[in-house]
């Protein structure tokens, strides 16, 4: 989230496309019940079904699944050619200006540079026409047909209503009524909050979805203001506090890069990360990343991190892939390539798409370990339940290791929120039976291991032996102690550079935010943009004081929000080029002639001239992007591309098959189907009643939605004699579910490119263990796709078939 | 004795407090008469705002927890409702109606927590035989007291909006307490507590009828022209209350009765028929008594005694 | 006369004293349990009925314990009147002389007993409180599964049970009635209660109150052994 939870209160629309927030997200839907309360704001839902969002919602438009990008760039053709534009925000604060290289080019749904064997793009003319002062050359007049407006303008034209209609389904009525409520908006004292999840980013062209979205936030000058924003809404409590410490195969804390194995040294790994500005007087603030990466080399390795040997950059793993994502591991262990894996609190049996192949993958493991407080079916894969979990376990010789573990109630530790809220949590109770906490069961682990590697040594145990276990418990490390690491503290003390007699920070004190970190090894901090969390004045995150001065949705002293407290990321855009509010009743900050202040913590710095810094600063530009230059694989500009099965051909580039530059593995490419075999679009989801897999365990959450069932339209009941909670089998070219049928009004056939195209709901919870009656999970029938940018798998539009059929045996 | 909660939003006391329900705040007890309470408690009400609503059936799992109930784990029926009704073992349900609004052409989805309407005038207590088995406290809260219970099912037939079942293991009748247990000490009721959308509020009965002229404003303005509060009089208004978008047609939200009374025949069989029963016994031993007075006896004569040996004889 | 009038083990016992055979003892168990039972039934009904009447539950061991319990003794009543009615629904059939005999019920309620007409084995009235219970155990046997919420629960909607509910009480009181003036009829009309306690009545009683009855009797020669030879 760009913005917070309780921010969602100051709207005057909520967008809610790609998400269910109501459904999936109750407890923060209540900021739009409030906002509708108490502002009047109105709420549009558009989604394929008529949601428990859309229920509470002012106007439901429906839309075929994948294919909101076609929808959101027509709502940005409809912006551009209406002159409902936030022109001094978006003239100022975006790269509207910015002219683009010469030899960049779009045509019938490619970009320049396109390899179809490498299935990418040579990026390299996706850039701005840099001038001989080596900044980004701009045309404030917006007169140049190459500078980003008018490249975008065309871009979306052939996004009309008409086509919007013909693409997702969508009536044009329907479509204009949503585009002129949400245009509405692009005055300075309307803003619009878009909230999406896994609806957007689970498609092959998950990033674009967003980036469409974000755009057309930037063109109503929605970004860093009050009630506006672009807000992931994550799908678990934590999901936001794992990108953000880095349990990413590519990734570092705080979003820093793994090197790959290019980067042979720490020279050439930072030559490529120096974010020289692109604008004159831009902060550019990754231009400090040398200084959050040596601290955090220095919070691992401690004495054994020196300058000398570049802060232990060798021993850092080096990537000789993009990344060892989740698709990508599984399509590893599927070839045998993997003796070995470790599932700490996560049930890919169900969650990863192809059930199948997930199935096949870990019967070829050697061992397999699940650390988890459920009995998982992951760590039952091999156990035959009847048609629900058809295994012949006698061909399986996979080892598994269950070691139970504790669930968030029974432990201190925080949880990082949508709204990137750190809120600390204390144990509500005693682990159950041989229940052991997480960091006890990973200080075993390590421990053990660096004893193996102590005595029997091996090429380079250097990593392992060096690594900071500085804990008062060396068997179980407590949450506080981690979150202190984290935090950062004096490696050395710490003297002013003006000054070298006065002291900043004596050896051994907790660093009080990132901005104090340094590159010479002298700060560590595990985590740069959680720095603050826990310094000198405690534990930050445990904070509970609810005042809200003003009532503006900020709450600065609960808990704590990374990075540096600050509740709404670019809030410098919240305020014109004299920096005063664009809404003087939703003011964050404004400029009092030499400083920054107000309700938020100024995401600029305090004495930045507001006619001079630009609000994007973690942009070399200092503007947000309209134009994402090299940074996305699939395009600078989103473009609509069907699902890899989808019911339609494109309209937009026919012979293109789903996003160009998906990542997609040969032998899954055969298994994707065509809509003749498969002819109904099927979408994945969650229900209010549940969370994933976990609370069918539990007999309560059991009762309130017992068994698997999915929904279709009263339409596809008829044409196919279903009966409402019947029995029906629905199968995919990849396998099959037997499920009860909901057939509602709620979902409709959509007319889409002149063919009716019927929608099968299938929600996600169940599965062979727990107290709720045994079933299945549409991941016995996803494909095995993943996003182009961050591969996350195709899990909401693929293709099925659906008949009735009779009950499965019971087991 | 404590105030009353006005919202369950509002953070509730955190000492140990002494009931507020007591025997004496009683107005109402079935079969049996209570005197006037010495002390009018502040009348409660819960405030269901269904346009709020999103059906997540928080409401529903909190009823569970804090009453501590096993509903069984039942199968899906083509609908989104579990269990199917409210049972022994729920007390309150969220019903889905998919209405298509024949006005605007457009789908709703009306989502409805069920549950007990704790009446003003409760047709179960009216019906009920067993003295105490069935309370109504001066601040609105209808009761059921399970020690006094039969399992008669009287209730039910008493009850306008078909809630209480009675348990096939311990036949005694269930129903909503409407927390009583927690709102005798503070606290709002558990559902109320639960809501995410602050859809469920309870307070006072008036401050919940102003929350609800402020919603209904709101839902007006978004186009509802017949948005209105349920506190239906034929049951001399309820201490649950719903804002309806369309109140002119609450049966569209899963039935719920337009216009709830005590049925007449309830009336009657309580009312009518319980005097005329008496006065009917009465009256057929009092006629006896009387008749035997006036009349006395029938009996048998020695004529009589003599005819009949006579006919025998002849006839033998 | 109709044989239909005389009912098994009817006889005269010639004497003296003439004694007259009225009921069998199958036929006096038979009424005594359907007695029993409509009295336990109308102390459980009555405390349901009425508040002032709840404490009648204390006589069954509370009021889970009535609730039970009283469809249960309906249930038997049912089928112990059922065989009364077996029994005695020939006998009770109406007859020419009942339009005569209810036309002079004044005379009869008056003490003149001389001006009725001659009946048999029973009397208008006492077919009239036959047919009356008849017709009321039934309705009450069914207006009672209705409310048996226990087993039945689901068979039927609330507005049907509240109906069943309603005139189940309403066909309570009238049995009740009924059963009111049963009792009293047999007390007030000396002589009669022996018959159902001890079988017969005297001859003189058969001759006031039921003359055809021992004029067809005798006129058939139904005579107890040994004075004389059944035929």
């Amino acid at each position: 989230m760009t913005n917070s939870w309780t921010d969602i209160r100051n709207t005057d629309l909520v967008v809610i496309m790609g998400g269910n927030a109501a459904e999936a997200h109750p407890c923060g839907f209540k900021w739009v019940t409030e906002a509708k309360a108490n502002r009047g704001a109105r709420l549009i839902v558009i989604d394929p079904r008529f949601t428990r969002s859309a229920s509470v919602s002012d106007f439901y438009a429906p839309i075929r699944q994948g294919t909101d990008i076609a929808f959101l760039l027509g709502l940005i053709n409809y912006c551009m050619q209406n002159d409902k534009v936030q022109w001094p925000y978006v003239k100022s604060f975006t790269n509207a200006t910015y002219v683009v290289k010469d030899g960049f080019a779009y045509q019938d749904g490619l970009f320049t540079g396109y390899d179809e064997s490498k299935r990418d793009y040579d990026r390299s003319t996706w850039e701005y026409d840099i001038g001989p002062d080596g900044f980004a050359v701009v045309d404030e007049t917006l007169q140049n047909p190459r500078c980003v407006w008018n490249m975008l303008k065309s871009h979306v034209a052939s996004y009309t209503p008409e086509m919007v209609e013909r693409i997702c389904g969508t009536p044009r009525e329907k479509f204009l009524k949503v585009a002129q409520m949400i245009s509405e908006c692009s005055v300075p004292t309307k803003t619009m909050t878009s909230m999406y999840a896994l609806g957007w980013t689970q498609h092959s062209k998950g990033s674009q979805n967003i980036r469409a979205m974000a755009m057309l936030q930037l063109i109503l000058g929605n970004i860093g203001v009050r009630g506006g924003g672009m807000n992931a809404l994550r799908g678990h409590s934590n999901i936001q506090g794992l990108t953000d410490v880095g349990l990413m195969s590519n990734l570092l804390p705080g979003y820093l890069n793994i090197p790959v194995e290019k980067e042979t040294d720490f020279t050439t790994y930072m030559s490529s990360r120096t974010f020289k500005p692109l604008r004159p007087d831009q902060t550019s603030y990754w231009q400090n990343y040398k200084k959050f990466f040596v601290s955090f080399q220095k919070a691992m390795w401690g004495s054994a991190a020196t300058a000398e040997n570049d802060f232990a950059y060798q021993y850092l793993p080096k990537l000789d892939v993009p990344a060892y994502d989740v698709l990508r591991i599984f399509e590893m262990m599927y070839r045998g390539q993997v003796n070995g894996y470790v599932c700490q609190g996560f049930n890919p049996l169900l969650a990863f798409p192809n059930r199948k192949k997930i199935t096949e993958s870990l019967s070829k493991l050697k061992w397999l370990v699940t650390i988890d407080p459920l009995d998982t079916e992951t760590s039952r894969f091999w156990e035959n339940h009847g048609e629900y979990n058809d295994v012949n376990s006698a061909t399986i010789q996979t080892e598994v290791i269950q070691l139970p573990s504790t669930c968030f109630a029974e432990d201190n530790g925080s949880l990082t929120n949508s709204g990137r809220w750190l809120q600390w949590h204390w144990a509500g109770g005693t682990p159950p039976g041989e229940a052991k906490r997480d960091n006890w069961i990973m200080a075993q682990i390590f421990r053990r291991l660096r004893a193996l590697y102590e005595k029997e040594g091996g090429p380079f145990p250097d990593p392992i032996l060096n690594l900071t276990w500085n804990y008062q418990n060396p068997d179980e490390p407590t949450a506080d102690e981690l979150a202190k690491e984290i935090n950062g503290y004096a490696v050395e003390t710490l003297y002013d550079p003006a000054d070298p007699t006065k002291v900043l920070l004596e050896k051994g004190k907790q660093v009080v935010n990132f901005s104090v970190l340094r590159d010479d090894g002298t700060t560590a901090s595990g985590c740069w943009i959680y720095s603050g969390c826990y310094n000198e004045a405690g534990n930050n995150m445990a904070r509970r004081d609810n005042t809200d001065p003003d009532d503006t949705g900020a709450y600065l002293n609960w808990t704590f929000a990374w990075p540096l407290n600050r509740r709404i990321l670019y809030n410098r855009a919240s305020a014109d080029l004299q920096g005063n509010p664009w809404d003087p009743s939703r003011k964050l900050i404004a400029w009092d002639g030499s400083k920054w202040s107000g309700y938020d913590v100024p995401d600029i710095a305090p004495t930045a001239k507001p006619d001079v810094v630009g609000p994007f600063i973690m942009n070399q530009e200092g503007t947000a992007r309209l134009f994402a230059r090299g940074l996305m694989r699939d395009g600078p500009f989103p473009v609509h591309y069907e699902p890899f099965e989808a019911p339609i051909a494109n309209v937009i580039a026919p012979k293109i098959r789903g996003n160009p530059v998906a990542r997609i593995f040969q032998d899954d490419v055969a298994q994707f189907a065509t809509s003749e075999e498969f002819p109904y679009a099927a979408t994945s989801y969650r229900l209010t009643e549940h969370f994933h897999y976990w609370t069918k365990h539990n007999r309560v959450n059991a009762v309130l939605q017992p068994e698997f069932f999915v929904e279709i339209s009263e339409q596809l009941a008829a044409e196919k004699g279903i009966t409402p909670g019947s029995w029906v089998r629905v199968w995919s070219k990849r396998g099959e579910v037997k499920a009860k049928a909901v057939v509602t009004k709620r979902i409709k056939p959509l007319m889409c490119d002149g063919k009716k195209v019927h929608v099968v709901g299938i929600p996600l919870h169940w599965g062979f263990m727990g107290q709720a009656r045994k079933g299945w999970g549409p991941n016995s029938l996803t494909p095995f796709v993943g996003d182009a940018n961050i591969e996350t798998p195709e899990y909401k539009a693929f293709l099925v078939n659906i008949e009735s059929t009779t009950p499965p045996a019971t087991v | 004795m404590e105030p009353s909660p006005h919202t369950a939003q509002s953070n509730p006391p955190v000492a140990a407090t002494t009931s507020n329900l007591t025997e004496k705040d009683l107005i109402r007890r079935s079969a049996s008469t209570v005197p006037p309470p010495a002390r009018q408690l502040e009348p409660v009400a819960k405030l269901i705002d269904v346009s709020k609503c999103i059906g997540c059936k928080a409401c529903q799992s909190a009823c569970i927890e804090w009453n501590d109930t096993q509903p069984a784990i039942e199968t899906n029926v083509g609908v989104y409702e579990n269990p199917h009704d409210l049972t022994p073992e729920m007390f309150t349900l969220m019903r889905f109606n998919e209405w298509d609004n024949p006005q605007t052409g457009n789908l709703e989805w009306l989502i409805r927590k069920d549950g007990c309407m704790h009446c003003a005038d409760p047709g179960c207590l009216k019906a009920c035989p067993a003295p105490g088995a069935i309370v109504q406290y001066s601040n609105g809260i209808v009761d059921f007291v399970h020690e006094n219970c039969i399992g008669c099912g009287y209730c039910i037939k008493g009850c306008p909006f078909n809630i209480p079942r009675i348990s096939k293991v311990d036949h005694t009748a269930y129903k909503c307490t409407l927390c009583s247990d927690r709102v005798a000490v503070g606290q709002g009721p558990a559902c109320a507590k639960a809501c995410p959308t602050h859809s469920i509020s309870f307070g006072t009965k008036e401050d919940m009828k102003a929350l609800a002229d402020s919603r209904i404003k709101d839902l007006k303005s978004r186009g509802y022209e017949n948005a209105g509060l349920y506190d239906p009089p034929g049951v001399g208004g309820t201490h649950v209350m719903y804002v309806l978008h369309h109140n002119d047609q609450p049966e569209i939200y899963s039935g719920l009765p337009k216009n709830p009374r005590i049925s007449p025949v309830v009336n009657a069989w309580k009312g009518m028929t319980k005097y005329l029963g008496f006065a009917a016994m009465g009256l057929a031993a009092a006629a006896g008594v009387l008749h035997s007075t006036l009349v006395g006896p029938n009996r048998v004569t020695r004529e009589d005694e003599d005819e009949a040996e006579k006919l025998v004889k002849e006839s033998v | 006369m109709p044989v239909k009038d005389i009912e098994e083990g009817d006889a005269i016992e010639p004497g003296p004293p003439v004694v007259v055979d009225r009921y069998t003892g199958g036929a006096r168990i038979n009424h005594w349990v359907t007695a029993i039972c409509l009295i336990l039934l109308a102390l459980s009904g009555l405390a349901l009925f009425h508040p002032w009447l709840f404490f009648l539950s204390g006589l069954f061991g509370g009021g889970q314990n009535t609730r039970a319990i009283h469809p249960w003794i309906g249930v038997v009543l049912f089928f112990s009147f059922a065989g009364l009615f077996i029994r005695f629904w020939r006998a009770n059939l109406p007859a020419q002389v009942d339009k005569d005999w209810l036309t002079h019920a004044d005379d009869l309620l008056a003490g003149r007993e001389e001006r009725m007409p001659e009946v048999g084995k029973y009397n208008a009235g006492q077919k009239a409180i036959f047919w009356s219970m008849a017709t009321l155990i039934i309705v009450l046997i069914f207006s009672g599964f209705v409310i048996w919420d226990q087993y039945f629960a689901d068979w039927t909607t609330i507005p049907q049970k509240r109906v069943a509910v309603l005139v189940h009480s309403l066909a309570a009181v009238v049995i009740i009635c009924v059963w009111i003036i049963h009792v009293y009829a047999a007390i007030w009309v000396r002589g009669t209660i022996p018959a159902m306690t001890h079988g017969s009545v005297t001859g003189g009683w058969a001759w006031r109150h039921h003359r055809l009855w021992l004029k067809e009797l005798a006129e058939r020669h139904r005579f107890k052994k040994p004075e004389a030879p059944a035929e």
